[in-house]
């Protein structure tokens, strides 16, 4: 996928100035925020179903080269074949392959953020061949000209039912329609004829199952039900993070995944796929394939990011993110908006290919505390805050006025007569009002705000004072 | 007891006031208060920033200042939420640092978490009349833990109608140099903040942190707003004569 992160700012403004993303925006709060919060009295134990979530994750983690031989073990005992995709290119690379393997000619896909990564559908179609979106929101986006997804599991959160009405009546040729029960009947008949005439279907893959082999998939539309097991051929792509070691463990994600995300106790459909169709059996494909991806991950796993890794993709972040509320998914500039996205987006094409991300937030914390699996957000934000001073990543005169300050602030006498001078500008600076309405070398805050001015004197001053007066 | 006061880099250049309120409180509850002349900053703002080496050098130097208290006493959810929190972090690579901030960080506290849980104080001197909505800080509420010990504060105090803010959790858009480097988006958030005031239609907004309250004033103040005060909650708790 193309990479705008570096127009972060210039997104944001766009996207906080559009008032029909603002009004859809506005949604998520009742949709997923609230929704989430309901669910979660369902558990006796939020906080000890989340540490057991962190823990699960973080154990394949620690091992994940050995919980993806056993993966591959498992899988391949099941008539499953393993590819390893390094790159994003390798992704296209091994689905163009089996495709001609297969004589394919027509391919369904359901949800997969990480063939974003690598814009398989684009590369499918530069091969000649013909790719149709299944999810919903996937597919809305993909009428609609490849317009990327804003959010990670609501991919067309940021359009109205007006603009999918008008989208669908100019793509498919029909009338108007204004429900959205009817919307989706519509995508539903358009999407059938493909479901039963495609020779592959491609999904992703919210978890690779260890001890198994197997693949969950976790969804609400049953179009990856449809999409693994009608055609012939069915590829799994999913990043070599997702394994987890045991069934046991899913169900222990699984009580936190769709609450996260949508506020369900549990998805319409788990589908957990193992091997391929064996004798006698009706359903399944006959060919089975997982593209495990690396494409940085291995890169995060050795390093001070790494529990960014633990993501499940529940969406929890970037639904409770004041900043994302506010600007949307698309002003992050890649595949993965919000918190999480500030982590992988430099983490997965370069720290100088998306500097903005780490830096726009407010570290508030509420991605935090809701995160199923306890990603330090902040934290790892600040990390590769850290990251971008250390390699001058910065501009010059953030890096001075900081410098300035930790020496400035590491000498008291100075300090003082600092502030002494600085509070009293301030307060001329303030007028007869108290209120600055511009402040050189800050108009970041006074374009938008007024500084409210102080009095003239430092507490360091009129504390010294007070105490001198008290003696005397 | 002797509680050290760390009155804030912020406090001491843009609102001495909050200082005096808070060290008020902590009298009138029978603390005896030291403040360390030399204390400066707490390191926050080069932590946040990157400049790892830069905030390590201030936080070395205020744990040098403050671990011969009894306490550490902040008005500020952020400044307290910086030395309990993140000096572990800071000091992770120096095992002597490492062990004198965490001594440091187990009696470090935010004002209104002290006045409540430590001092237990059953009266408060302010005398405020009218009503007040409570926006909790960021930092506050979910690194000190500080959500009904100001709440619990405002309700001793007689003339004070206590009106609850619709998303009181929610950012205010300030997060240090943030309000600066982003600003329009700082903007938006402190604009839905001020929106969720006018509705509150209380006289006053009150919080734990000088940051968000100049980022809150700001924008009201910006919106044509000159009337709803905007007050910090030792301000409120300690009255006028603070």
């Amino acid at each position: 996928m193309q990479v705008a992160s570096m127009h972060f700012k210039e997104l944001a403004h766009q996207n906080m100035g559009n008032a029909q993303l603002q009004r859809n925006l506005d949604k998520i709060k009742g949709k997923f925020v609230a929704k989430r919060r309901e669910s979660l009295v369902e558990l006796d134990d939020f906080e000890g179903t989340r540490e057991a979530a962190r823990a699960v994750r973080q154990r394949a983690l620690d091992n994940l080269d050995a919980w993806l031989q056993i993966f591959e073990k498992n899988a391949t005992a099941r008539g499953a074949t393993i590819l390893w995709a390094e790159t994003p290119d390798d992704v296209n690379r091994h689905v163009l392959d089996i495709a001609a393997r297969h004589g394919v000619r027509k391919i369904i896909k359901s949800k997969s953020m990480v063939s974003e990564e690598s814009a398989l559908n684009r590369a499918i179609e530069a091969a000649g061949l013909q790719v149709i979106e299944t999810d919903l929101g996937e597919y809305i986006l993909q009428i609609n000209d490849y317009e990327p997804p804003s959010h990670i599991i609501g991919p067309a959160l940021h359009k109205s039912k007006e603009e999918v009405s008008d989208l669908f009546a100019r793509v498919h040729g029909t009338a108007l329609k204004t429900g959205i029960g009817e919307l989706c009947l519509e995508a539903r008949k358009v999407l059938r004829t493909h479901y039963l005439s495609a020779d592959m279907g491609i999904s992703g893959g919210n978890f690779f199952v260890a001890e198994t082999g197997s693949v969950v998939l976790v969804t609400n539309e049953g179009n990856a039900t449809l999409t693994t097991t009608l055609p012939k051929v069915h590829v799994a792509i999913s990043g070599l993070e997702k394994i987890v070691p045991t069934l046991e463990d899913v169900a222990t994600l699984m009580r936190l995944l769709p609450r996260s995300a949508t506020g369900q106790s549990i998805s319409n459909y788990v589908d957990i796929l193992t091997g391929t169709k064996g004798a006698g059996e009706f359903h399944g494909a006959e060919h089975m394939y997982f593209v495990i991806v690396d494409a940085g991950r291995s890169g995060v796993l050795a390093g001070e990011l790494k529990e960014a890794l633990r993501c499940i993709r529940c969406g929890a972040c970037m639904n409770h993110c004041p900043v994302y509320q506010n600007i949307g998914g698309h002003s992050y500039g890649w595949v993965y908006p919000g918190p999480i996205g500030s982590i992988l987006t430099p983490a997965y094409i370069g720290i100088e290919n998306a500097l903005d991300l780490p830096q726009a937030s407010t570290m508030c914390n509420q991605c935090g505390v809701v995160c199923p699996v306890k990603i330090p957000l902040p934290d790892l934000q600040r990390k590769l805050r850290e990251q971008q001073f250390d390699r001058h990543l910065r501009p010059w005169s953030e890096r001075l006025g900081l410098r300035l300050w930790s020496w400035l602030a590491g000498k008291p006498v100075l300090f003082a007569f600092a502030t002494r001078v600085g509070a009293r500008i301030l307060a001329w600076m303030g007028g007869r009002e108290r209120l600055i309405h511009k402040l050189p070398l800050g108009s970041g805050w006074t374009d938008g705000r007024d500084m409210p001015a102080p009095a003239g004197k430092t507490f360091r001053e009129l504390y010294t004072a007070r105490v001198r007066g008290e003696r005397s | 007891m002797r509680v050290g006061f760390f009155f804030t880099c912020l406090v001491d250049l843009m609102r001495p006031s909050i200082g005096f309120a808070a060290i008020r409180l902590l009298e009138s509850a029978g603390a005896t208060v030291y403040v360390p002349p030399s204390q400066t900053c707490c390191g926050q703002p080069g932590y946040n920033s990157g400049d790892r080496q830069g905030a390590i050098a201030l936080a070395t130097k205020l744990v040098a200042e403050f671990e011969g208290c009894d306490y550490l006493v902040a008005p500020s959810g952020s400044c307290s939420g910086m030395i309990k929190t993140h000096y572990a972090d800071l000091f992770r690579d120096d095992p002597d640092m490492l062990r004198r901030s965490g001594a440091l960080a187990a009696k470090t506290w935010e004002l209104t978490d002290f006045l409540v849980n430590v001092l237990k104080i059953d009266r408060v001197p302010g005398n405020f009349t009218g009503s007040v909505t409570y926006h909790d800080s960021c930092a506050g509420l979910r690194e000190m833990g500080v959500k009904q010990q100001p709440r619990a504060l405002i309700g001793k105090m007689r003339g004070v109608e206590l009106r609850e803010l619709t998303e009181c959790e929610t950012c205010c858009g300030f997060g240090g140099t943030f309000s600066i480097k982003y600003g329009e988006i700082s903007t938006r958030l402190a604009d839905n903040k001020c929106e969720f005031i006018a509705r509150s239609g209380a006289d006053a907004v009150v919080l734990g942190d000088l940051g968000c309250m100049l980022n809150i004033e700001g924008r009201l103040r910006r919106r044509g707003d000159m009337k709803t005060r905007v007050l910090h909650i030792a301000e409120l708790l300690a009255g006028e004569s603070a």
